[in-house]
C-alpha cells in the first residue's frame, strides 16, 4: 500500500482489495460451479419470467433471477415482486396443459395469496447439485 | 506406527498433492512434506507425476542421480527398486521420478495405479505430485490417489482454480481432500489487501491442513537443492511444513494465525480507525 492508497482510505474513497476479491470471487465461483454460461442463464431467465407471468403479475423492472453460492452449493435465486394475481386464472383442472416441468400452479398461488401489494416479494430457492461431474 | 518388517500393501496412504493453477507450490509442498515425514520415522515415496514438466528431483537435490524412472517400471525393464532414488540425508524417503514426456501419449490412469500401488507396498506415505491443469495429466495423478490435498495461495486465479480441482475430486469420490494455504503475507491480510484465511476455508469449505506465510528461504533452499524441512525448523515456512506432516499423522497441532504475527504501525493504525469507524 502506498502512501496515496493509505490517503485514500484514509478519506474513505477506496474499498480494500481484499473484500473486492472476495465478492468477485463468489460470483465467479458460482457461475464456475453451475457450468452455466451467461447467455443460457438470460435464456433460463427469460424463461422462467414467462412462465411466471402465466399465473401472476409481476414487476419485470425490479425482477431478478441470479445464481448465489456459499458452501460449495450453488443456488437459483428468482426473486420477483408480485404486483398481482391474473385475475382469470388457467383453472386448477388445466394442470395437464402445462408445459412439462414448470412450476406447479398450487404452489405460486398459495404463496401470493391474492396480496396485491407490489412489495411483496416472493423467493425461490432450488439447489443446483454440486459442481457438475466432468466430462 | 511404521511396521518396517513386514508387507503392507492396503494400509499406505496414497495422497495427490494438486492445485489446478500452476506455480502456487505443489512441488515445494510435496519436497518439504516428504522429508518432514521421513523425519518423523515414515517410509515415504514421492512421486513425480508432471511428466511434462518435471521439477521435483531439483527440489530435493537429487537430479543427477537418476538413472532409471518411471516408465522403465511400467515397461518392465527394471525393478522397481532401480528407479526408485533414496535421499542421501533422509533414508526414509525416495523419489520416484517422471518418465519421458513423450509417455503422456500412451500414460493411463491405470498405469499410475500400477506405480503408486507398487511403490505403497513397502511405504507408510506416498506422495503424489500433480501436474498443473486439469486435463489427462491430473485425470491420471488423480485415478492413484486415495486422498487429497488441495495447495492454493489468497490470489484470486488460484483460489478459483483450486475451486475446480476440489470439484472434480469430489465427483471421483476421493475423500478425504484437505486444504493448505500458501505464501500468507500476515501484513497484506491485516491491511485488507488479501484474501484472509477465513475467506479462503468459506469459499472452498474444506479444512485447514497448514497455513504457509511467505517465506524467502523458500527460493534459498530450492536453490540448495536442500528442502527446508531438511534442516530443523528455524524459518517459518519449514515449521509450517512440519506441522502439516504432524497433522497428516493425526497429531493435534495448532495452527497459526497469521493476525497474531507481529503488525506494522499502519495496520495497527488502519485497525484502530476501523474500530471507531464501525462503533
Amino acid at each position: 500500500m502506498t502512501l496515496i492508497d493509505f490517503i485514500q482510505r484514509l478519506l474513505g474513497r477506496d474499498k480494500p482489495s481484499g473484500a473486492l476479491a472476495r465478492e468477485r470471487l463468489q460470483l465467479v465461483l458460482a457461475h464456475d460451479r453451475s457450468d452455466l454460461n451467461p447467455e443460457l442463464l438470460e435464456q433460463m431467465r427469460r424463461e422462467i419470467l414467462e412462465v411466471v407471468q402465466k399465473y401472476v403479475e409481476i414487476d419485470l423492472e425490479s425482477g431478478d433471477v441470479s445464481l448465489e453460492t456459499g458452501d460449495r452449493v450453488t443456488a437459483l435465486v428468482a426473486n420477483l415482486p408480485i404486483r398481482r394475481a391474473r385475475p382469470l386464472a388457467i383453472p386448477r383442472t388445466a394442470g395437464a396443459d402445462m408445459p412439462d416441468g414448470v412450476v406447479g400452479h398450487g404452489e405460486i398461488g398459495a404463496s401470493t395469496d391474492q396480496r396485491t401489494d407490489p412489495d411483496e416479494v416472493d423467493a425461490e430457492k432450488a439447489a443446483v447439485a454440486d459442481p457438475p461431474l466432468p466430462g | 506406527m511404521s511396521t518396517h518388517d513386514a508387507v503392507t500393501p492396503a494400509s499406505a496412504r496414497i495422497i495427490l498433492i494438486c492445485s489446478g493453477k500452476g506455480g502456487v507450490g505443489k512441488t515445494t509442498l510435496t519436497a518439504n512434506l516428504g522429508i518432514a515425514l521421513a523425519r518423523l520415522g515414515e517410509r515415504t515415496v514421492v512421486i513425480d507425476a508432471d511428466f511434462g514438466l518435471r521439477n521435483l528431483d531439483l527440489l530435493l537435490g537429487l537430479e543427477n542421480r537418476i538413472v532409471y524412472t518411471a516408465q522403465e517400471v511400467l515397461a518392465g525393464s527394471c525393478r522397481l527398486e532401480q528407479a526408485l532414488v533414496k535421499h542421501k540425508l533422509e533414508p526414509n524417503l525416495s523419489l520416484m521420478p517422471a518418465g519421458n514426456p513423450r509417455m503422456l501419449e500412451w500414460l493411463t490412469p491405470d498405469d499410475m495405479k500400477t506405480v503408486a500401488n507398487l511403490v505403497a507396498e513397502r511405504s507408510d506415505y506416498v506422495l503424489i505430485d500433480c501436474p498443473a491443469g486439469v486435463e489427462q495429466g491430473f485425470k491420471n495423478a488423480a485415478a492413484a490417489c486415495r486422498e487429497a490435498i488441495v495447495i492454493t495461495t489468497p490470489e484470486m486465479s488460484a483460489v478459483r482454480d483450486a475451486d475446480r480441482v476440489i470439484g472434480l475430486l469430489n465427483s471421483q469420490g476421493i475423500q478425504p481432500v484437505q486444504l493448505v494455504l500458501n505464501r500468507v503475507r500476515p501484513k497484506m491480510v491485516a491491511n485488507q489487501e488479501m484474501l484472509a484465511v477465513d475467506d479462503v476455508t468459506d469459499i472452498l469449505a474444506l479444512p485447514l491442513l497448514g497455513l504457509v506465510v511467505e517465506d524467502e528461504q523458500v527460493i534459498v533452499s530450492t536453490n540448495r537443492g536442500e528442502p527446508l524441512t531438511l534442516n530443523g525448523t528455524s524459518s517459518p515456512a519449514a515449521r509450517a511444513y512440519v506441522n502439516v506432516a504432524r497433522r497428516l499423522r493425526g497429531e493435534g497441532v495448532p495452527l497459526i494465525d497469521p493476525s497474531k504475527e507481529r503488525r506494522g504501525l499502519r495496520a495497527r493504525l488502519m485497525a484502530k480507525l476501523r474500530k471507531s469507524g464501525n462503533s
